[in-house]
């Protein structure tokens, strides 16, 4: 049983500002279903250039709603400029406090804020899907700009830290390596250098075909799997390896990182470092 | 909080009345060691005799074929650990993704020894595919430990057939049947079931206890030593007590268990069909015709389980949820994934288990306050159209 503080539970049992404006100025979205938890946020502005109404909408446990509960009362009055100053550990504090193993859900929160915001000044009205910097967390799309913010806001010194804050890590763990070099690099360690990885001989072209097809096995396809997802080889061209997502993958947010960071990564890595990976086309 | 309406029971049960009393006699004046050579002692003896004979009627087996053990884990542990440092020459596992993690992680921990497993997966209604599995046991094949029933979906799993075909590929047959003892008939006698893994806490008797059911002619090794106990097959003083209570809960439990299959059964009927009748986007998990009679896993899309079962909470419902919240980790249930169950759903399922002990009026509660709990997370729910 989760040790709720009794302002989180109230936040929960009793959410304020629930639901979702018209025609919002700044709308954010983050999270999603297979993740377990996600946040839509709307806000409208005043003629004063204040926040003058922000509302939201949740799926996720009891720190996920009291957290954008509270965050849509703290943005209310506020300049854009104030309200993107507003961090995860601001929302925690105004709780009064989550659960180590929940700080993710105030990260969220943080981060559909942000999204609202940017969303404004983009002031298209239409949701972008752009995200900033490199996926490091395949698992849960996290990317190594979102947990150096949260390292260098909370100051956290361990991998299961940034798990607890914004779910990197908390997957397959392949990634956990890469996360122990950003909270060094952001902390101000020395940074462990990966050693080079020697270069293999020329394959021939069966060889490669079959040294492809074993490492989308051995390598990517139980990674995929364990997220319901999954890949299959359809052909090689010379450098040029094609693949079709299945299962989840195949409306995933992340798929196109799937792609790069791991399809590809992987390829180059147990194959040949001049591998293309690319989707089949559907029709 | 005043009231409780128990709907967790293959977490834990209620210690029946019964089982206390039967209890009792053991921590005030009966406390000797049955060991002892002195009759104070040696008189427990006959009560952990008489405790024995209880299960066994109960499993339909012989009772020399029960050693008494702290619960379901260290049975599973010492079921597998025990047949696989018997047969030294076998190195191969086989059980399901679906097991509970006593047998799971004890058999992942042995693959990363070196072992060789296989995870046999499921189908959408959580049952293997016989045919794999007589394809993977084979003459390296030390132990195939499949449950007998799923403590999240209580799917009932063909645990006869199973065994013959376990049997007949020359492999030992372990399942961890924690959920179905004292709910569904077992006649062990009449099966080619080698090892059984019971936990006392899921049939009213107290925490602590188990048994393993070792069938007559089985290789096995203890996997506790230090002490003659249980005929030099599980070391360490008896807890009398508990085995007491074990013994009463037996006794009973052989007899309600029509009860189970009618009483029980009927409650967790009506309770599923009103929830998937009046709660939007419900859908049942697992295999509606092969369950325990107590056991409903319904899932609420859209919705996730942690916050169902908060709210449930404020009535003093208890039940339980394959959400990742709630477990803490960040993935939902391994049982919900190895079924396909779309993540939509498996956020959001949630288990309620009856027992003897609940009533018509409890179920009527739950069915009346649930649809109302549902639609406030919904309108919550950026998911719900």
């Amino acid at each position: 049983m989760w040790d709720y503080n009794e302002k989180v539970m109230e936040y929960f049992l009793h959410p304020v500002n629930a639901g979702e404006i018209e025609n919002p100025d700044g709308i954010g979205e983050e999270g999603s279903l297979a993740c377990g938890d996600a946040l839509k946020l709307t806000f409208k502005l005043g003629k004063d250039g204040r926040i003058a109404d922000a509302k939201f909408k949740t799926f996720g446990c009891a720190s996920a709603i009291a957290s954008a509960s509270i965050m849509t009362e703290m943005v209310k009055g506020l300049t854009i400029e104030e309200a993107e100053k507003v961090t995860n550990k601001d929302i925690v504090d105004k709780l009064g406090g989550l659960p180590e193993q929940k700080m993710h859900c105030s990260v969220m929160g943080m981060e559909a804020l942000q999204k609202a915001i940017a969303n404004y000044h983009g002031s298209k009205g239409k949701q972008t899907k752009k995200i900033e910097g490199k996926i490091v967390c395949t698992c849960f799309g996290v990317t190594d700009k979102e947990i150096e913010k949260v390292v260098l806001e909370n100051s956290l010194d361990t991998v299961e830290q940034v798990t607890n804050y914004c779910k990197a890590g908390g997957g397959c763990g392949s990634c956990r390596g890469e996360i122990e070099q950003i909270i060094e690099k952001v902390r101000g360690k020395k940074t462990k250098q990966p050693e080079s990885l020697s270069h293999p001989k020329k394959l021939t072209n069966i060889q490669k075909i079959e040294l492809i097809q074993h490492t989308i096995n051995e390598q990517i396809r139980p990674l995929l799997k364990s997220h319901g997802g999954d890949v299959e080889l359809v052909d090689v061209e010379g450098s040029k390896v094609i693949v079709a997502f299945r299962g989840m993958c195949s409306h995933c947010r992340t798929a196109e990182f799937t792609l790069k960071d791991v399809v590809e990564a992987r390829l180059k890595e147990f194959v040949s470092t001049d591998i293309i990976v690319e989707e089949q086309n559907i029709g | 909080m005043s009231q409780i309406i128990y709907f967790d029971n293959n977490a834990t049960t209620k210690v029946a009345d019964e089982v206390v009393d039967a209890m009792l006699p053991f921590f005030k004046d009966l406390y000797g060691n049955p060991s002892s050579m002195h009759s104070f002692g040696g008189q427990v003896e006959k009560h952990i005799r008489h405790s024995r004979e209880s299960l066994a009627a109960l499993l339909g087996c012989d009772s020399s074929e029960i050693i008494f053990t702290s619960g379901g884990t260290e049975s599973d542990n010492a079921a597998i650990k025990g047949v696989l440092a018997a047969y030294p020459e076998k190195k191969k596992i086989v059980t399901t993704r679906v097991e509970h993690p006593a047998v799971l992680a004890t058999c992942r921990e042995l693959q990363a020894a070196g072992f060789s497993l296989v995870e046999l997966g499921v189908d959408k209604y959580g049952q293997i595919n016989l045919d794999e599995l007589a394809a993977e046991v084979d003459e390296h094949t030390a132990i195939v430990s499949i449950m007998y029933a799923n403590n999240e979906t209580g799917v009932i799993f063909p645990i006869d057939k199973i065994a013959e075909i376990v049997k007949s590929k020359g492999a030992i047959f372990h399942t961890d049947a924690v959920q179905a003892v004292g709910k569904i008939p077992l006649n062990l006698d009449k099966s080619n079931i080698d090892l059984l893994s019971l936990s006392g806490h899921k049939l009213h008797a107290p925490k602590g206890i188990g048994a393993m059911y070792i069938k007559k002619g089985t290789r096995i090794l203890p996997f506790i030593i230090g002490g003659h106990q249980e005929k030099n097959r599980r070391a360490g003083t008896e807890n009398v007590p508990a085995i007491a209570g074990l013994g009463k809960a037996s006794q009973i439990a052989a007899k309600e268990i029509a009860n189970e299959n009618t009483k029980v059964k009927k409650l967790r009927d009506k309770l599923e069909t009103a929830i998937l009748k009046t709660c939007k986007d419900a859908m049942l998990n697992g295999d509606k015709i092969n369950r325990l009679p107590n056991t409903t896993n319904i899932s609420f899309e859209f919705i996730e389980g942690e916050a169902i079962l908060l709210l449930l909470n404020q009535f003093g419902i208890c039940a339980s949820s394959g959400s990742a919240c709630t477990s803490g980790s960040l993935e939902p249930s391994h049982v919900m994934r190895a079924m396909g169950v779309p993540f939509t759903a498996a956020h959001g399922s949630i288990r309620f288990s009856l027992s003897r002990y609940n009533t018509e009026a409890e179920v009527d509660f739950v069915a009346e306050k649930l649809p109302a709990i549902v639609n406030r997370l919904r309108e919550l729910s950026p998911f719900v159209k």
